[in-house]
């Protein structure tokens, strides 16, 4: 019996004007990974407090491990675990005091907390660290043990909120390493958010969300198969000068993309030539490459996502309540 | 790393959703204890205050305020100050909640499947056995200020803290639950706590007051908490029944005074009620 993990139908959140997320529909099987790609602000954390019971929908509806979110709040959030963006561990108390307090509250039975224990803390790496105060932990280790408190109770699916969010590139990678061990000794689904598109590599179905509306949901692979075309990015004297002249000599559409002239074309090693050949605009620099995640962003969406952060952190900056906050 | 295979723990045992709920309050009670055990210093620092209002300022007054008859107004403030502790300590155990907010993990303990009220409950519970502990410890100095080590009196004072601090806590969780910051924590103090504990006769006694003074005594509920500890101690020094009237004149509605018991229930009363508009705070979907 293959029954999906979550079922989203028209799945909807509005705040006053702001639709946060607008009819969102997909299905995730169960032991998929799957994640929510899209820069901040775009629904992605709307979305997982919907589907964690944390926040009514607006509109739509969603089951999560086979209840529905509203209607079955208490089954749903018995068998999801929960690891958020922000750190919810109490500093007080140890590292194995923080898993007790999770697993009585969540009703593990009590012959098996001990054990349970044992296991999530030997997965994360943290076995030996069990007695220390978790105010002596490092950024990373509490990710970790976020992420084994968030398996203590066994759950169905587990929703991963910016996980590696503020954490060094070294940290990163290490709790991915944790993840991708999961999926293969656990046999869990997983929903996680990220803006990081090397992060998304990791999963097996993506779906690309932007101003609250899925643009695109499949494989990594397929995503970039769809995309299809080499990336040629230019460095060059007179960018504006470059871009024109994309356009009239070979017909193409160049945008400025984080200060290099980039264009996507069918082969980029058989472009170069060409273009060096055809364009009077001295070139400082070229890079082709294979079609990533980023050129799939930029296909759905129009802009890289960094572009897309760096609107939206604009967009902030020129709300009057943000300027009023920041007047001295 | 090393290679661990894990299974899926135990289906869970089909429990009853009251025993859950037991857990969950057991639970969040224990956590405040651990906390409270683990942090000598908050405990040394929650003393010093009673001490010196019980040793200085008790000291300082009493040659003007108890002529003669070799007793001490020390003795006179010694359950003030009992209060005092109960007091402080309750509202700030139940304030941490706005640090656990701060912190994030309120959100832990509100995501679980649990009714909200075992959480409240715990909590208040865990605070109110933090603070009846804390002044416990200030009993402890009875022999210091002339008040007899008297097991009956001790036991009652003891049962009387714990339901004031539990009143207490539960007044406190419901402020915390309208409270977004930590800053919002004096005004708290300022508005709330010291009013009461000025006006609730723990260190002036209610006697001979002008009429304004005694009408708010009579409406800050802290006097109601007071007096049934102060009766305990008086029942047990011997002193002039004069001065015994101007010292403990308990509370007094039209001229009759109401009765510990009285008193009590009305604590008891606060508590129930404060809980329950606490608990219903805490319940509103998100």
């Amino acid at each position: 019996m293959t029954e999906a993990a979550i079922v989203v139908e028209g799945l909807s959140k509005r705040y006053g004007d702001l639709q946060a997320v607008r009819e969102v529909s997909f299905e995730v099987a169960a032991g998929e990974t799957f994640g929510f790609l899209g820069p901040n602000g775009a629904g992605k954390s709307t979305t997982i407090s919907m589907l964690c019971t944390l926040s009514a929908p607006s509109g739509g509806r969603a089951s999560v491990a086979g209840f529905d979110v509203v209607s079955a709040r208490a089954e749903v959030r018995r068998r999801i675990g929960l690891v958020f963006q922000d750190t919810t561990l109490d500093d007080y108390l140890t590292a194995a005091e923080n898993l007790r307090f999770h697993a009585e509250l969540y009703g593990v039975p009590r012959g098996a907390v001990g054990a349970r224990m044992a296991q999530v803390l030997e997965m994360v790496g943290l076995a030996e660290r069990r007695d220390s105060l978790v105010r002596t932990f490092s950024g990373g280790m509490k990710r970790r043990l976020e992420i084994a408190r968030g398996l203590l109770h066994s759950p169905r699916v587990l929703f991963l909120d910016e996980p590696t969010v503020g954490l060094d590139p070294q940290t990163r990678a290490h709790i991915w390493s944790y993840i991708n061990q999961l999926k293969d000794k656990e046999r869990i689904t997983m929903f996680l958010t990220t803006h990081y598109m090397d992060e998304a590599e990791y999963c097996d179905r993506i779906a690309i969300i932007d101003h609250g509306t899925l643009v695109a949901v499949d494989t990594p692979e397929a995503l970039k198969a769809s995309v299809g075309q080499d990336r040629v990015e230019l460095v060059t004297d007179d960018d504006q000068a470059a871009i024109r002249a994309l356009g009239e000599r070979f017909a193409l559409e160049a945008k400025l993309s984080e200060g290099a002239v980039t264009v996507h074309v069918p082969s980029g090693a058989e472009f170069v030539p060409r273009l060096f050949a055809g364009l009077e605009v001295p070139v400082r620099s070229v890079k082709v490459a294979r079609p990533t995640l980023d050129d799939v962003f930029m296909t759905y969406t129009g802009r890289t996502i960094r572009d897309a952060e760096a609107g939206a952190a604009d967009r902030l900056r020129a709300s009057p309540w943000m300027r009023a906050r920041r007047r001295p | 790393m090393t290679s661990v295979v894990v299974e899926p723990a135990p289906t869970r045992v089909a429990g009853g959703r009251l025993a859950d709920d037991a857990r969950a309050l057991r639970v969040v009670w224990k956590r405040e204890l651990i906390r409270f055990g683990r942090n000598r210093l908050r405990i040394v620092t929650a003393l010093v205050q009673p001490v010196l209002f019980l040793f200085i300022l008790g000291t300082g007054l009493s040659p003007i305020l108890t002529a003669g008859g070799g007793f001490s107004f020390r003795t006179f403030m010694f359950p003030g100050v009992v209060a005092m502790t109960v007091l402080f300590t309750s509202i700030f155990s139940a304030i941490s909640i706005v640090w656990d907010r701060e912190f994030g993990f309120l959100r832990e303990m509100l995501v679980a499947p649990v009714h909200r009220w075992s959480l409240v409950l715990g909590k208040c519970l865990g605070g109110a056995t933090v603070a009846t502990i804390q002044g416990a410890i200030m009993l402890a100095l009875a022999g210091a200020v002339g008040v007899p080590y008297s097991p009956p009196m001790l036991a009652a004072m003891v049962g009387e803290m714990a339901l004031t601090a539990f009143a207490l806590t539960a007044f406190g969780v419901l402020v915390a639950s309208r409270m977004a910051q930590v800053e919002s924590f004096q005004v708290v103090t300022q508005f709330f706590v010291l009013p009461m504990f000025f006006l609730s006769g723990a260190v002036f006694p209610l006697s001979h007051l002008p009429t304004w003074l005694g009408v708010l005594a009579k409406v800050d509920p802290l006097t109601y908490a007071v007096d049934p500890l102060r009766r305990a101690v008086f029942a047990h020094v011997r002193l002039p029944p004069a001065l015994a009237h101007t010292l403990d004149p308990g509370v007094t509605w039209a001229g009759w005074r109401l009765p510990v018991g009285l008193e009590l229930a009305m604590v008891a009363a606060a508590a129930l009620a404060m809980l329950l508009v606490a608990v219903g705070q805490f319940s509103r979907p998100d």
